[in-house]
């Protein structure tokens, strides 16, 4: 049965071989008569190449569906193929052979002839036509499939149909080697797969590759997406002046002057571009040795060496400010000259004759001159200064040393010159040349000392201590000094009050005199100083009359406190505060105050009537649950501050006028009770009278009852100001505040105290540094006015990964 | 005797020069600036209030077309040049410094569907209605001259959109099929097609500059690259694309404008869901444009309002309207980061502000760190309630309004009844579907 199957399959699928054939249906005829074989096949091989390879591949089909089968046993085969030679032989026979075949087999073979004649003869008529798709069998058993189909068992290998080749003479050996590499390989070759799907893989490998060549930018966007700034255009070009080469390349010669300079400059091979070098000097260059150019260095190097040796030393000498260092070198330098000078008289008499004369023609210039003489602009400054100056005089009297020492005749010997030298140091200090020096040179030491403030420690220097420090000294000394008791101490401090201030005058005076470069300021100069004379008489009169009203206020003692109260009491419209500040620019003579008994004592210890009368203002003690800190001032007053003193009564006062009215404390008190009994616990009266008893006029709900209706809350938690008398903590929830209240974590936050952070850390410029806001305000996003900002280009995703590659510089940034 | 003296070092105020501002010292103990929270909380209310205040984008109205915008184009290279074109042909290109037109032209028979200026900035594309594409001059033709297309290729088919190659004289063009041509050539070097739809965009990515996008009218959006043969992927959503843009600073997110109200971002190697879904609009959003930093994108909608989105929010934050302005079409983000140009059915193109905000000109130094200092603080306090219920009011047109509840409620509506249908069926057989998986359809590989 499974023959006939196959046989039906066969029938009506026909065989590619027959549907592609492109011979007439006459060959085809032909070769059916002749009886259909595997063995013509081969032989027929190289002849119609096409069609035989369309066989191969169809059996190699046939092969595959077997193994798929399973049916690859080589023993099955070996018994197969004696079946299968069998088969052949029966094959070769004629086509009637077969009536063991069934009946209605025979029946549909007698029709197929049938038609196939008809068809013959019909296609007699016309040209050509393709032969319809029609397969004979010349065997019942023969299938598309596997040539002995007969037995149901036997399968077709390519071995099967080449064996005869063996015995055949006819096949040339090249043949059948190829055959036999046709055997032994197994490969089949893949059909094609179908249009769609072919596309869809071509799609796909084409998106993988965009979706890759897109990845690229990935890190570059997560890069930009972080950044804390971005500046837009990406690519901006650094501003300012751009190099001179690339200016000269984007420059092109126009007019004919410019290319016939250009062409002039290109002929002699002058840079264009880059005005460094020369092709000439660059030929020199590379044609250097490369010893040469060591050795060359190496002088170079020593040549800088030694300059910049000597260049530091002379330096250094230069900057050596002591007069005696030079002093010492010119005296050598002079020794060495008068030693060749010698030399010279002995060796060449007329080169020191010449020296001589040039010597002589320098003292006679120098005496012609006005030079070292005292009349410069500088000796003129000097000469101002002199007076005060040690060290302006000595540079005076040096001017004049060398004057001398250059007027002097040259012929003398060089111990006498030093002689005359020793001899001039020491009138150096005597004044020799009086003449010359202005008169007041010397005034400290000689002058008529008119003065007696210049006289003693006033003239010198005052020391950087005492100036510096002055006004400290000065606090020190007039600020309040609560024990100042002894007299003798405070005559000491006046004194040095006094020298301090004296000392200060000086030093004005000085500076002034300094300032002034005229001569005319000598008469100026006696003038202010008489007028300095007055003021100072004037500030030792005050402060002697300062003293002497301290050393009252101490007689005085509680009289004094008492005057602090004064200011308390008596002080009560605006009137008397006008009054006030002139009474205390000079204090009154202790006769003209009022006696102290007037005056009310300080705040501990107030009488009763003025309590009296302070009775409406804000009253500390009764007011407050605590008692005040007693806060006592020192007793006696100092004079130094009476302006301090006169500040806190100002203030008090003013004070007490502000709250004249309202008792603010004992209002808060009560508010304070009051917020405190609303939080208190109230309990709730639910008894009915009548329920369940007897109710009337003057009957009360029984005990019980009223004890089991009466609902009383829990205590509230204690409140927590409590312990703050001074206090009201409100624990409501206040609404309005509640509206402006974040009430749930926002997005990019985690947790509660990240926000509350972030909300915390102000700003501003109130709170922060000029560079932490500018820092901390930087915009996200910058862009430039005017500017076309282009997209995205290779160059800036480069730029971007040669930025990541180096992490440490991005840190930097 | 205390002589009291205010003692001070002229190092310490006196100026070097006259131009020096007046030093100020400063005492920087936070216990003498209490309340900073407080303090810094009311300036960010009043820098909130004042933004307000000075909101006012709308510039200028440029009116001369006899019909509807159809399509604007930026130029590449000068920022104060604008071509607009309309529906019945008519090509216009504005100076918008002056704000007036300064060429006509009629470039094509019937609407201007698309137009594109070379990147160079010399000549620009049209293509219209009568199947044809126009290379046209940027300069106006001297006195004499007559106004004529450099070049004119005739087509087969209407091009619905055009877009120019960033780089090469590379165009692409969509209708049928999608083409790309080179300038040099009558007919297209290349065309992609699948299946058969009609596509209504297409854009070239600015950043990787082979790659395109496109949008058909199946539904679909679909990626090409220009070098291969065949197109590279597409997505099936549940309503058809109008427009889409690339972001010019990331390279693989594109923004598509959709037919349901919302625009979609995607991340072009992922197209199975959406990066973003930005919902506000309340009509089908026509057009789209990226802000040339990329960090925002404005949308065109026939709800007759312009709305700016944050390229990751959800939902825009800002829109614009006016009484007079109909269904917009077409919308562009200036180049310098600073105008939006929106034009509109009414044949009027509108010139925005980006910033409604935002000053213009050039701002002195103090008053940049001004404004640097109060957008911080807004920035710092903008979770708070009546911050954030300032900052973010804006006035509507009612029907907008009114409709925009109305989608609230339909929203609301579907959501509640999901949850109720999966809360009476088997579990599992009703999962959850996330709004971004919701609107894709399929990805076609």
């Amino acid at each position: 049965m499974a023959g006939t199957g196959k046989k039906k399959s066969s029938e009506q699928k026909p065989s590619p071989k027959q549907n592609q054939d492109p011979r007439g249906g006459f060959g085809e005829e032909e070769e059916k008569a002749g009886g259909w074989t595997d063995e013509e096949d081969g032989q027929d091989d190289e002849e119609e190449g096409q069609d035989d390879e369309e066989n191969r591949q169809d059996d190699e089909e046939d092969r595959q569906d077997d193994e798929e089968d399973g049916q690859d046993d080589e023993e099955n085969r070996q018994d197969d193929e004696e079946n299968r030679q069998d088969d052949e032989e029966d094959r070769q026979d004629d086509e009637d052979d077969e009536e063991e075949g069934q009946d209605d087999e025979e029946d549909g073979q007698d029709d197929r002839r049938r038609s196939r004649l008809l068809e013959a003869i019909s296609a007699l008529g016309r040209r050509r036509k393709k032969p319809l798709a029609e397969r004979s069998e010349a065997a019942g058993g023969m299938s598309e499939f596997a040539v002995g189909a007969e037995g149901g068992s036997g399968r077709m290998e390519l071995s099967d149909l080449i064996r005869t080749i063996q015995r055949e003479p006819g096949v040339t050996a090249q043949n059948r080697k190829q055959l036999r590499e046709l055997q032994r390989s197994r490969r089949t070759a893949e059909c094609p797969l179908s249009r769609q799907d072919s596309d869809r893989i071509q799609r796909d490998l084409a998106f993988q590759k965009a979706a890759t060549a897109v990845g690229r930018w990935a890190s570059t966007i997560t890069q930009n997406r972080r950044a804390q700034q971005l500046v837009f255009p990406l690519n901006q070009e650094p501003s300012g002046p751009r190099p001179v080469e690339q200016v000269a390349m984007g420059w092109k010669a126009q007019t004919p002057l410019e290319q016939e300079v250009f062409a002039v400059l290109s002929a002699n091979k002058q840079p264009i571009n880059d005005p460094v070098l020369t092709p000439g000097e660059e030929a020199s260059l590379r044609a250097m040795n490369l010893e040469d150019a060591k050795v060359r260095r190496a002088e170079l190097q020593k040549a800088r060496a030694l300059q910049s040796y000597y260049e530091a030393k002379a330096r250094r000498e230069r900057k050596i400010k002591s007069k005696k260092y030079h002093k010492v070198q010119n005296k050598s330098k002079r020794k060495d000259f008068l030693k060749r000078f010698d030399e010279m008289v002995k060796s060449d008499p007329a080169a020191a004759l010449e020296e001589l004369n040039q010597m002589e023609l320098a003292r006679m210039q120098e005496r012609m001159s006005l030079k070292h003489q005292n009349s410069g602009k500088w000796a003129k400054s000097k000469a101002i200064m002199a007076k005060y100056d040690e060290e302006a005089r000595r540079a005076m009297q040096q001017q004049l040393e060398v004057n001398k020492d250059l007027t002097q005749k040259v012929a003398t010997s060089l111990d006498q010159e030093e002689q005359e030298q020793q001899q001039q140091e020491e009138e150096k200090e005597g004044a020799a040349d009086t003449e010359k020096l202005p008169e007041f040179v010397n005034d400290a030491e000689k002058g008529p000392v008119p003065n007696p403030w210049m006289r003693g420690t006033l003239s010198e220097e005052p020391t950087e201590k005492e100036t510096g420090g002055g006004v400290e000294e000065e606090d020190k000394e007039t600020g309040p000094t609560g024990g100042e008791e002894e007299e003798e101490e405070e005559e000491e401090e006046e004194r040095e009050e006094e020298a301090a201030l004296l000392r200060e005058f000086d030093n004005k005076r000085k500076l002034r005199q300094e300032a002034r470069t005229a001569a005319g300021a000598l008469v100026e100069e006696e003038e202010q100083e008489e007028e300095v004379e007055e003021e100072l008489s004037e500030f030792t009169k005050r402060f002697q009359e300062t003293a002497s009203s301290q050393k009252e206020t101490e007689a005085a003692g509680e009289a004094a406190s008492a005057q602090l109260e004064e200011g308390l009491m008596r002080i009560q419209t605006m009137e008397d505060l006008e009054l006030l500040p002139q009474d205390d620019l000079v204090p009154p003579p202790a006769a003209e105050r009022p006696p102290a008994a007037e005056r009310p004592p300080p705040e501990g210890q107030l009488p009763l009537r003025s309590r009296k009368r302070k009775r409406k203002g804000i009253e500390l003690k009764e007011v407050l649950t605590r008692e005040t800190r007693a806060i006592r001032p020192p007793l006696c007053p100092t004079v130094a501050d009476p302006e301090d003193l006169e500040d806190t009564v100002d203030q008090r006062r003013l004070i007490r006028e502000a709250f004249a009215g309202d008792d603010v404390i004992s209002d808060f008190l009560k508010d304070k009770r009051k917020q405190e009994n609303s939080g208190q616990p109230k309990t709730v009266d639910l008894t009915l009278p009548g329920w369940g008893e007897w109710g009337g006029v003057n009957i009360q709900p029984s005990k019980a009852k009223r004890r089991r209706f009466r609902l009383s809350t829990a205590a509230p938690p204690p409140r927590s100001d409590r312990h703050l008398p001074s206090v009201i903590i409100s624990e409501q929830r206040n609404s309005s505040l509640s509206l402006h209240q974040v009430n749930s974590l926002p997005f990019p936050f985690q947790n509660q105290v990240q926000f509350q952070s972030c909300i915390r850390s102000p700003l501003g410029r109130t709170w922060n540094t000029e560079r932490t806001v500018k820092k901390v305000t930087k915009p996200r996003v910058l862009t430039q006015l005017g500017a076309v900002i282009q997209p995205m280009a290779e160059e800036d995703l480069q730029r971007s990964v040669e930025k990541g590659s180096r992490p440490e510089s991005r840190r930097k940034l | 005797m205390k002589v009291k003296v205010l003692s001070r070092n002229p190092d310490d105020y006196v100026r070097e020069t006259k131009h020096d501002i007046q030093r100020v010292p400063r005492n920087y103990d936070p216990t003498l600036h209490p309340f900073e929270v407080g303090r810094e909380y009311t300036r960010a209310l009043n820098a909130t209030k004042l933004e307000r205040v000075l909101a006012k984008p709308f510039l200028a109205s440029l009116d001369g077309h006899r019909d509807g915008v159809n399509c604007m184009a930026k130029h590449t290279t000068s920022l104060s040049t604008l071509l607009s074109g309309s529906c019945d042909g008519e090509v216009k290109v504005w100076n918008l410094t002056k704000r007036e037109c300064v060429r006509t032209l009629q470039a094509h028979e019937g609407f201007v569907r698309a137009m594109v200026v070379r990147y160079c900035g010399t000549s620009f594309f049209t293509v219209g209605d009568d199947k044809t594409i126009k290379q046209w001059k940027m300069e106006a033709p001297g006195y004499g001259e007559e106004e004529e297309p450099l070049n004119t290729i005739l087509g087969k088919t209407v091009f619905t959109g055009l877009d120019h190659h960033r780089k090469e004289g590379v165009f692409a063009t969509c209708g049928q099929q999608v083409d790309i041509w080179d300038e040099q050539r009558s007919t297209p070097i290349r065309s992609f097609s699948w299946g058969v739809d009609s596509f209504s965009s297409v854009r070239f990515n600015p950043v990787e500059t082979e790659l395109l996008g496109s949008c058909a009218s199946d539904r679909s959006i679909v990626l090409y690259d220009m070098r291969e043969s065949a197109p590279l992927k597409k997505v099936i959503m549940t309503m058809r694309t109008n427009t889409l843009c690339w972001n010019p600073m990331e390279a693989f997110y594109f923004t598509c404008a959709n037919e349901d109200y919302n625009l979609y971002t995607y991340d072009m190697r992922y197209l199975e869901k959406p990066i973003t879904v930005h919902m506000d609009h309340v009509s089908a959003v026509l057009d789209v444009d990226y802000s040339p930093t990329g960090e925002e994108f404005v949308s065109a909608s026939f709800d007759k309002t312009i709305r700016i989105f944050p390229k990751s929010g959800g939902h825009s934050r800002e829109v614009y309207h006016t009484k007079r302005m109909q269904h917009v079409i077409c919308v562009k983000w200036s180049a310098d980061n600073k105008y939006i140009l929106s034009g509109s059915d009414e044949m009027n193109i509108r010139l925005w502000k980006a910033k409604a905000a935002e000053k213009l000109g050039v701002v002195s130094t103090r008053e940049k760190e001004a404004i640097n200092y109060n957008e911080k603080l807004k920035e710092k306090f903008q979770h708070h309630p009546q911050i954030r219920r300032i900052a973010r009011h804006r006035h509507l047109p009612k029907n907008v309004h009114r409709q925009s509840k109305e989608l609230r409620i339909m929203k609301e509506a579907r959501r509640r009844k999901e949850i109720n249908v999966r809360k009476h069926s088997k579990a599992g057989t009703v999962p959850v579907v996330s709004e971004k998986e919701k609107h894709v359809v399929t990805v076609v590989k």
